[in-house]
């Protein structure tokens, strides 16, 4: 079947897509996005969180038809410019070391911008919270935290000033 | 496979009808996973994400009548003071992006013993309304689980929304995983004080065949709290009750061992939660209900 829906911002369509298969399967093999992870199939370890329809869930567990005439924003739709500037979590990631291997970073990165899109300001209770649904084998999170503290307070300062 | 995709109710079960193996799917946090691991090949997935009344409720003066295809994280930011057991129950669901998908509708479709939504249902009193080209049945939740994985559904039936009690009296809800967040419950209960009929309802997850009632521990402890007058004056529950209360809890289940728990942890567990979720329960109902004023 053929499936249309937009991708960070732009109209995408994928043709010869089976019905069973998983958004996330049609955004990596399909449109050439591999950012959202593979990894447990099964919604545990948040590798593959996207924003679907503005809402952050992992894409393994979407069926490709439902993201028809969706909007669906990816870890490569955070960085708005796309010209190689980052978004603030992900500047923030790196100057914190929040990341090792890497590969729990796009879906961290996606629940970090979303929470502080709707939390400026969060608690370390808020981070934790919106963080639960991501697993990382490497860093032991702490990293992460201060990551996700540090794109808090340079927003705020940004305000501020 | 087919992916049929109903705009509306009506076309859903007339696709229902016209394909009796076409699988349901709203959030998928079951049914995708089943078919990202080969265990199930439906011949039709059957999307009811387009069917907008699904996502809605209507919160009556008796109960809330839920839309299947509500997302946990709704009823956690909004429902929690009609159905404070559910939205506790949903607290522990999955992680943020599976509260943002799953749903009761699917809960009660997928009908695993451990879903996380039972024990709440059975507690607070709930009725499950499932539409058929044939026509629309209601059918009260205890009566709904008929075995493992398996519910009172007819091949050519939809949930269409779920009619749960709004709560007349404090609910909890404790669940044992392995850890805080994503986790499959091991054993799981529910509890509501009913405090206008004196009653008392409970649910267990994971620890039978269904999620079932503690009907015997409810009965117990409803003519305990009456004989002590507890329900009018705010008195502290009995220890000796509270404890016959958790040993018949823990008798009402008929778990078995496997990966996740032995039987026999199982059984213990389950009476810890219901001493403890009535000592919670409890508090709140003398401290915040109708028992404070007259608590002297």
């Amino acid at each position: 079947m053929r499936v249309n829906f937009t991708v960070n911002g732009r109209p995408q369509q994928a043709d010869d897509v089976w019905e069973g298969e998983s958004l996330l399967y049609v955004l990596r093999e399909r449109l050439g996005l591999p950012g959202s992870k593979n990894a447990c199939e099964q919604g545990e370890c948040g590798s593959c969180t996207v924003r679907l329809d503005g809402v952050p869930v992992c894409a393994c567990l979407v069926a490709a038809g439902q993201a028809e005439g969706r909007e669906v924003v990816t870890v490569e739709g955070l960085a708005a410019g796309g010209q190689g500037e980052l978004a603030p979590v992900q500047q923030a990631f790196i100057d914190a070391g929040a990341v090792q291997c890497g590969f729990c970073t796009p879906g961290l990165l996606v629940v970090a911008d979303d929470l502080l899109a709707h939390t400026p300001q969060p608690s370390d209770a808020d981070i934790r919270e919106a963080l639960s649904g991501n697993l990382c084998r490497c860093t032991g999170y702490e990293k992460i935290l201060d990551a996700v503290r540090l794109a808090a307070a340079r927003a705020g300062a940004g305000q501020e000033g | 496979m087919d992916f049929l995709r109903p705009t509306g109710w009506e076309e859903a079960l007339a696709l229902k009808a016209e394909h009796p193996t076409a699988v349901p799917i709203a959030g998928g946090t079951d049914v995708m996973v089943e078919i990202n691991f080969d265990h199930r090949r439906p011949q039709q997935l059957l999307d009811l994400t387009r069917i907008g009344e699904l996502r809605t409720w209507e919160t009556g003066e008796e109960s809330v009548r839920l839309g299947a295809a509500v997302p946990y994280a709704r009823i956690i930011g909004q429902l929690r003071t009609e159905l404070p057991g559910l939205a506790l129950a949903a607290r522990t669901v999955g992680s943020p992006q599976i509260r943002n998908r799953g749903t009761v509708g699917g809960n009660l479709g997928a009908a695993s013993p451990a879903g996380d939504a039972h024990p709440a249902l059975l507690a607070a009193g709930a009725v499950v309304e499932a539409g058929s080209v044939r026509g629309t049945r209601m059918i009260p939740v205890d009566s709904f689980y008929t075995g493992v994985k398996r519910n009172a559904l007819a091949p050519d039936e939809l949930i269409r929304a779920v009619h749960i009690q709004r709560a007349d009296g404090p609910q909890q809800f404790s669940k044992v995983g392995t850890r805080n967040a994503m986790v499959i419950a091991v054993c799981a209960f529910g509890l509501a004080l009913h405090p206008r009929t004196r009653t008392v309802r409970t649910g267990i997850g994971s620890a039978a065949p269904t999620p079932v009632r503690a009907v015997a521990a409810e009965e117990f402890l409803a003519a305990a709290l009456e004989e002590g007058r507890c329900w009018d004056t705010g008195r502290p529950v009995p220890p000796s009750a509270a404890r016959q209360f958790a040993e018949l809890a823990s008798g009402a289940c008929s778990p078995i061992d496997d990966v996740r728990g032995s039987a026999a942890y199982r059984r213990r567990a389950v009476g810890v939660m219901a001493r403890r979720t009535l000592d919670w329960a409890w508090h709140e109902y003398r401290t915040d209900g109708d028992g404070v004023q007259q608590c002297a």
